[in-house]
């Protein structure tokens, strides 16, 4: 299996993901668009690891710094989604935008 | 051939089932497309890249990750079940726009560039150099992850409760025992 | 340890449904024995019971997702067959993953998957209830169920099964970390929504996500939850049992007997005991058996520094 192969995958992911992000309104949606992306980054980093330097852990602890992100980047979307709605009612980011006044 | 076998079903059935995400109706069918996409990765990662630990571990956690989501899917989505369709988008050609525009700059890029020639053999456990790595060379990579995690659990609790110590203990805080929603756990 | 992938995988499927009849069997023993009829009755019950469910007819609710339904349905066996590939029988294994204690786990985790999926897809607020209660089960059991996994691969150095039952030699992990084998026994029970963790099937939301089920999906699900009880007893003899080890008989045979009095034991106590709230056993799970299972995981660490285990 290439390199090129695996990237390759890992840039379609990222295209999908991004375009959930991009496109949904929904926060918990939208978050799975980031899960997807993140994914992606999980699968370029195990691809390079593997095929350029496997000799060195580094590639290795990149994928767990990502997989932590996921689990960070989902607890917080949750509990900041849940705090928005319970103040307003509010559960699309659209709606959320007036947060600001 | 068999490991291109694999690979073909794992990432035709990875990108498949990201793009079924946000193609169904159906929240709980949303989430659960996104964890075929992530077990169909924690399978490539697990039985191409050599990497037990973190393909299995990919499985383990986005499993319970997933069900977490579905259960929140269902709380703040207007149509859980997608029983009577709706659109929940914005900007939809805009989105499409971008991000074949992303794709087709990374395929570029990936056959553009010189790679490497491959590196050296993996090591005959990985796992082992990946521990070995987070409490030895890496282990700032360790300590800065676990601070993070602590502090999401505390921050992630801290904007979704609704009850602090005065419903708990009193305006003034003299309450004796807590008044908790949940009574006899532990035998309060 | 041997890997015996080829017809290995078509033995341990079979011993595990052997013993998951076993279980099925001496559970309707002693509810026949609880009602005061003949006792000798229940071997044959879930036979009975397992023709009805596949004559029986399938109903379904208008608005369904059959998909997630039976999906669901379909992956409590197999999660079951799939945790118990890593238990190593008499030498043999049929696959010796160098993360066979994460692999365990993982396979473990997809009942999460599996009893939500059945709860949801059955579009009954019943079978919702039941899968709701049985994520907040699974958020109080989990936790402590990975630090009693991991105090056992930390008490052997590896997370390899056949490393630990190698390290069982002198002593085995149950007499040096009783409160990890207790905190998996009842994860055991809990994964397998069983006995007093039974909230996700329970008599008071009209059985919950079985509620729905009929013929041959009730029969799957209830198939499954056997399995899985089996394949937890099974995954505990090499954990904290000593594997094979034992006088006299041969390696295997000990495996299965030992195997067969952790599910008897855990098949009584589901007899025995009341079902528990969910919402109490979660402050139970985070308040005692979360920090219980850390302190067993420190001590164990610091017994595997002074070289004590």
């Amino acid at each position: 299996m290439s390199l090129e192969l695996f990237l390759l995958l890992a840039a379609a992911l990222l295209a999908v993901g991004l375009y959930g992000a991009l496109s949904q309104q929904g926060v918990v949606m939208i978050m799975m668009g980031l899960e997807l992306m993140v994914n992606a980054v999980i699968v370029a980093a195990a691809a390079f690891w593997f095929h350029l330097s496997a000799d060195r852990p580094d590639g290795q602890v990149l994928v767990l710094v990502a997989i932590t992100a996921m689990a960070v980047e989902m607890a917080v979307g949750f509990a900041v989604a849940t705090a928005i709605f319970r103040a307003r009612d509010v559960d699309m980011v659209d709606s959320a935008a007036d947060l600001r006044d | 051939m068999g490991e291109m076998v694999v690979f073909m079903v794992c990432a035709v059935g990875a990108v498949a089932a990201g793009i079924a995400v946000f193609r169904v109706d159906s929240m709980a069918r949303a989430t659960f497309a996104l964890l075929a996409s992530f077990v169909f990765t924690g399978v490539a990662v697990l039985l191409l890249l050599d990497l037990s630990y973190l393909g299995v571990l990919i499985i383990l956690m986005m499993v319970m990750e997933m069900l977490v989501m579905a259960v929140f899917m269902i709380m703040y989505m207007m149509n859980p079940a997608g029983l009577t369709p709706m659109a929940m988008v914005h900007n939809r050609r805009g989105a499409l726009a971008v991000s074949v525009a992303v794709f087709t700059a990374l395929a570029a890029g990936i056959w553009l560039v010189p790679w490497p020639e491959a590196g050296a053999a993996p090591p005959p456990d990985p796992t082992e150099s990946l521990g070995a790595a987070l409490m030895g060379s890496h282990m700032l990579v360790m300590v800065v992850v676990g601070m993070v995690l602590f502090a999401t659990m505390v921050a992630a609790v801290v904007l979704a409760t609704d009850r602090g110590r005065y419903d708990r203990y009193g305006d003034d805080l003299r309450r004796g025992a807590a008044d908790a929603p949940v009574r006899k756990g532990v035998g309060r | 340890m041997v890997e015996t992938p080829v017809w290995g995988a078509v033995a341990a499927p079979l011993l595990l449904a052997v013993l998951a009849y076993g279980a099925a069997a001496l559970a309707a023993l002693l509810r026949a024995h609880a009602a005061g009829a003949a006792p000798t009755a229940g071997l044959a019950a879930p036979g009975r019971e397992a023709a009805r469910l596949l004559v029986g007819q399938r109903r379904s609710v208008p608005g369904a997702d059959t998909l997630l339904r039976q999906s669901g349905v379909a992956l409590v066996p197999v999660a079951a067959t799939m945790a118990v590939l890593v238990v190593p029988l008499g030498g043999r294994v049929v696959g010796d993953l160098s993360v066979g204690v994460v692999w365990f786990n993982a396979m473990e985790v997809l009942i999460w998957a599996a009893v939500w999926l059945a709860g949801w897809g059955a579009d009954s607020v019943w079978g919702l209830l039941g899968a709701y209660r049985f994520l907040a089960l699974g958020l109080a059991y989990e936790l402590p169920h990975m630090f009693a996994l991991i105090t056992a691969a930390v008490g052997a150095g590896s997370l390899r099964v056949g490393d630990i039952v190698a390290a069982q030699q002198d002593v085995w992990f149950a007499a040096v970390m009783p409160v990890a084998f207790a905190v998996y026994l009842l994860s055991a029970l809990a994964m397998a929504f069983w006995g007093p963790l039974d909230q996700a099937v329970g008599r008071d939301v009209a059985g919950g996500v079985a509620a729905e089920l009929s013929g041959v999906d009730a029969l799957v699900l209830r198939t499954g939850r056997y399995l899985m009880l089996a394949a937890a007893s099974a995954m505990a003899v090499p954990l904290f049992l000593g594997g094979g080890a034992g006088p006299l008989l041969p390696d295997w045979l000990w495996s299965l007997l030992k195997t067969a009095a952790v599910l008897a034991v855990l098949v009584w106590l589901a007899h025995r005991l009341p079902t528990v709230r969910v919402d109490r056993f979660v402050e139970v799970g985070w308040v005692v058996l979360l920090p219980v299972t850390l302190l067993q995981a420190l001590a164990v660490s610091v017994f595997v520094l002074l070289e004590w285990v």
